[in-house]
């Protein structure tokens, strides 16, 4: 049975305190569905009581971290309440020694990763918007150039507590970092978009942050030259943290941004092979120390993060890079569009920026990069898209035979289709 | 239908070379690597397709019976332990290795390929795959799979789920699913991190994609010898400190040391208390350098003698002892019982010292062999398994050293698996809300639980009512499982 949200309200009240339930306000609302409440609780313990009673009320629940990310997915069947994850923000358990730290869902990346930088760590993830939440950067999977080296958030997830639909409060994994005991449910929850259930602490292994780094810039005509580049990077014995592509102009040259980390002898001789190995690619250079930031910043920047364009994930086996990155630079040639590239270039991941004035192609673009991508076992993501178009667009796209097993998951960890409805893949 | 029928019904389909019946040949596969457990199967069937996989799937959820998939029954958590009225589904004819893509990194494999093909297959290009347990002569990708097997070398790069990008799975009703492939980031749920690692119990996997990492330019390898185990574990603590990762940090103590020597005489200096193996891979002007601060931080612990290897001949010596710790127990001891628990790496020194007191205590030997750099320990509980209760007390002993690794934040296995062997753990590690939690997760691939049941949880539940199943479900017929 279905009660309206104001029924609720007093009962939230009740579980989190007068203060931490407000109507929501147009702002809130996810894709233009406008949630009723915004419920912010300060516990785990209240997050469970929070959804058993919205799952006693039959109201569809949308957790939210930062906000950051909620363009993703496609819009929700039904939202009544948002829960926020602003008041979890502290740092539970952290110990230097083992490498390992236990947060709230709620806390920033950027916020944590000052707290581990006094004792010369990192967490080893860098999605574009280091306000992200954890919670949120969990439940999405954002990623990185960093990825190259570090893995994605299932690499670095060790230990997590959920919290179900039904208010079950769920832990699996540890604090420790090599640990089967029981089903792996931190990879489970990991870019499941909210949808099995509300992330409300996670534990990640860390890494030393590095001495020294250096970036190799090179300018490259071709996306071929792009592809060759990358391809003698990964067949040579180097180990860089990060290898992206930029390509904002259809017409004009791409660079490729090569990032070593380390010690300063170190990642001195591999800056200089790389300049041997880059030669017969394009024109290289290590830029001063001084502008290694500024350029650091623009690599963390992909597509999805400006204003106004739509954006796409585009997924292939890595040594395609030059197949798909001309095939889509080809195609907005040929249509007279403006597109924007950048990949996380030796891992297969690129994102596109298109212009929303440019936004009457997406559909025809979208079908042929799935077709061309399908051949490769690849996949099209719409990160992003004016809200017109993204239903035509099929956001998450084919997902493949193992369809029917997600949805006996989605029906088993929330029956009722309370967590985010209809937002991730074949409708989930 | 009775197994002798279903025994025939699948000879007429897969050969009867595919179908074993006889008492005497079903013995063979009464356990895995622990064999203190041991279960005669009714049947063994060995397929070479996943077509067949299927088709004995499909055979035994129309009859209600369970089954059990096996690679090289080298697990030491008893994960591959026959149902006495079930079927073992034997992968070790499906062991071909499918395709090598070195420009994507990547090796697929059938599941009954053993471990260290994958490396003998690409190391002439100057690849290798890195997850490397012990066993790797012998076990099988698709148990490394099903178990999430670590290694030596897993502190830098990682156990088997960081390196599987793509599955072929039967799952348990005998439908057939790809996931993942060469291509990152597929959309959906990642059922690849959850299929791996869950002990065969959600589905038999048939193909693997495997990620392949080129050679480090240098690999340096040092032995440090130390009075106690208290300063080599203060060198692992100083390593980690000064940012370094090492490729491996492996440590014995004194009882291990003596095994060790005595079984494959890897040289190792016979007086030490403790032994610590370090190792460090990456480009040259890197290691170099590093290199030379752990040799200077096991000198400033008290090391009384450091040796580091001059050529690969040496490295595989020094290796070789370690990796045959296991095996090499078995010369001092004629039995023993391994344990596999885990703990931050902090608390190693109060950990060996507890473990220590308990085996005074307890009059039981304990040797200590452990993957240092991520609190990993491997205590091997040494018995006469002649003497009477010396076995009970044995497994006493190790349960009670479980509990010291969880007072300690820790795990009760960090790559061998829960299995049957420690099931009856789980819920001092797990709340029941946890577990009830995580069969969810196995109603989702398996309501009819007839894959691998009884293994993981100490009271595995059905699915509630499963349509069509009105009788008594086989597995609550034998005594696993109640319905709740
Ligand atoms: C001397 C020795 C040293 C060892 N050292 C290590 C070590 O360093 N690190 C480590 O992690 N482990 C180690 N092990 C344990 C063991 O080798 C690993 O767990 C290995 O992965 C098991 O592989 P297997 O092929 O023998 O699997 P099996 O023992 O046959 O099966 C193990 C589990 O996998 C399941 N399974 C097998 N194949 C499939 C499939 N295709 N699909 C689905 N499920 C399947 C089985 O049902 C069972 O639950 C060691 C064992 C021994 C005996």
């Amino acid at each position: 049975m279905r009660a309206t949200p104001q029924v609720g309200t007093e009962g939230f009240q009740r579980i989190v305190g007068l203060e931490h339930v407000r109507a929501a306000t147009p702002e809130d609302a996810i894709h233009g569905v406008q949630p009723a409440l915004v419920v912010a609780p300060g516990s785990v313990g209240e997050i469970s009581a929070v959804l058993k009673l919205a799952s006693e009320l039959g109201l569809a629940v949308a957790p939210r971290g930062a906000g950051t990310h909620l363009h993703l997915g496609a819009p929700p069947e039904r939202l009544d309440v948002i829960v926020s994850t602003r008041h979890l923000e502290r740092v539970l358990e952290y110990n230097p020694g083992d490498l390992v730290v236990k947060v709230e869902a709620g806390v920033p990346l950027g916020a944590l990763q000052e707290v581990l930088a006094v004792s010369g760590q990192m967490l080893a993830l860098d999605p574009p918007d280091g306000r992200a939440t954890l919670g949120g950067i969990i439940a999405t999977d954002a990623s990185g150039p960093l990825r190259l080296r570090y893995g994605t958030v299932r690499d670095l997830l060790i230990g997590v507590t959920v919290v179900l639909a039904d208010g079950t409060i769920a832990r699996a994994g540890g604090k420790v970092v090599k640990n089967v005991a029981g089903y792996d449910l931190a990879k489970l929850f990991t870019g499941a978009l909210g949808t099995l259930g509300v992330i409300a602490e996670a534990t990640f292994r860390l890494h030393p942050l590095p001495d020294a780094t250096r970036t190799v810039v090179v300018q490259v005509d071709t996306p071929g030259d792009a592809g060759r580049l990358v391809a003698d990077l990964a067949a040579s014995t180097l180990m860089p943290s990060a290898a992206e592509l930029r390509w904002d102009d259809p017409a004009g040259p791409g660079q490729v941004l090569v990032v070593f980390e380390g010690i300063a002898p170190g990642v001195e001789a591999q800056a200089a092979t790389l300049l041997e190995i880059a030669h017969p690619h394009g024109t290289a250079h290590i830029p001063d120390a001084g502008r290694e930031q500024a350029l650091w910043d623009q690599l963390r920047l992909p597509a999805d993060f400006r204003e106004g364009e739509a954006c796409f994930k585009l997924s292939y086996p890595s040594a395609d890079l030059e197949i798909v990155i001309s095939a889509v630079l080809e195609e907005a040639q040929r249509r007279k569009i403006l597109v924007r590239c950048s990949a996380h270039a030796a891992t297969g991941v690129a994102y596109v920026g298109i212009r929303e004035q440019d936004s009457v192609a997406l559909p025809e673009l979208v079908d042929a990069w799935r077709a061309m991508l399908a051949v490769h076992d690849g996949s099209v993501v719409v990160l992003r898209a004016p809200a017109d178009v993204k239903p035509a667009l099929q956001v998450w796209g084919p997902t493949g035979d193992a369809l029917a097993l997600m949805r006996r998951l989605k029906q088993q960890f929330d029956p009722g289709r309370m967590l985010n409805p209809g937002r991730f893949v074949g409708g989930i | 239908m009775d197994v002798a029928q279903l025994a025939q019904q699948l000879r007429s389909i897969l050969g009867s070379r595919a179908v074993i019946s006889e008492r005497e040949q079903l013995r063979t596969y009464e356990c895995d690597g622990l064999t203190g457990y041991r279960v005669v199967p009714s049947l063994v069937v060995l397929p070479e397709t996943a077509e067949q996989v299927q088709t004995v799937v499909r055979l035994c959820n129309q009859h209600s019976i369970p089954f059990v998939a096996r690679g090289s029954g080298t697990g030491l958590s008893g994960g591959a332990l026959p149902i006495e009225q079930g079927v073992l589904i034997v992968l070790t004819r499906m062991r071909r290795i499918l395709e090598v893509d070195l420009p994507n990194q990547r090796v697929v494999v059938e599941p009954g390929v053993i471990n260290l093909w994958v490396t003998q297959e690409v190391a002439s290009a100057g690849y290798y795959y890195a997850p490397d347990p012990s066993s790797q002569l012998v076990c099988s990708i698709g148990g490394n799979v099903a178990e999430n097997s670590g290694g030596a070398h897993c502190l830098k790069y990682g156990f088997t789920t960081n390196h599987v990008t793509g599955l072929e799975v039967v799952l348990p009703d005998g439908e057939l699913i790809q996931l993942g492939g060469k291509a990152p980031d597929a959309p959906g749920y990642d059922l690849i991190g959850t299929i791996v690692g869950s002990e065969g119990t959600l589905g038999i996997v048939t193909k693997i994609t495997l990620k392949v990492l080129r050679k480090p330019e240098t690999v340096r390898t040092l032995l440090a010898a130390y009075p106690t185990t208290d300063e080599a574990g203060a060198t692992v603590s100083d390593i980690i400190a000064a940012g370094i990762v090492p490729a491996a940090a492996e440590m014995m103590d004194a009882l291990a040391i003596e095994a060790a020597e005595a079984a494959v005489h890897a040289g190792y200096p016979g007086d030490a208390g403790a032994l610590l193996i370090v190792e460090l891979d990456g480009p040259a002007a890197e290691v170099e350098h590093q290199f030379e601060r752990v040799v200077a931080m096991c000198r400033q612990n008290g090391a009384t003698q450091i040796r580091i290897a001059a050529d690969d001949e040496e490295r595989v010596l020094m290796w070789k002892g370690r990796k045959s710790a296991f095996a090499a127990v078995g010369r001092i001891s004629p039995d023993y019982y391994v344990q596999d628990g885990v703990i931050p790496r902090t608390e190693l020194p109060e950990v060996l010292r507890k473990i220590a007191t308990l085996g005074v205590e307890r009059g039981v030997r304990v040797a200590n062999v452990f993957h240092a750099g991520d609190g990993n320990l491997h205590p091997l509980v040494l018995y006469d398994g002649e003497e009477e209760g010396a076995a009970e007390r044995a497994e006493r002993a190790a349960g009670e050293i479980l509990d010291i690794c969880l007072e300690h934040g820790g795990s009760i296995t960090g790559e061998h698996g829960v299995g049957e062997d420690k099931k009856k753990y789980m819920p001092r590690m797990f709340t029941e809300d946890d577990l009830r939690t995580m069969q969810l997760l196995r109603c989702a691939f398996d309501p009819a639980g007839l894959c691998n049941p009884g293994k993981i949880f100490p009271t595995p539940r059905l699915c509630g009512e499963v349509p069509g199943h009105h009788r008594t479900h086989p597995v609550e017929a034998a005594g696993l499982a109640d319905r709740f």
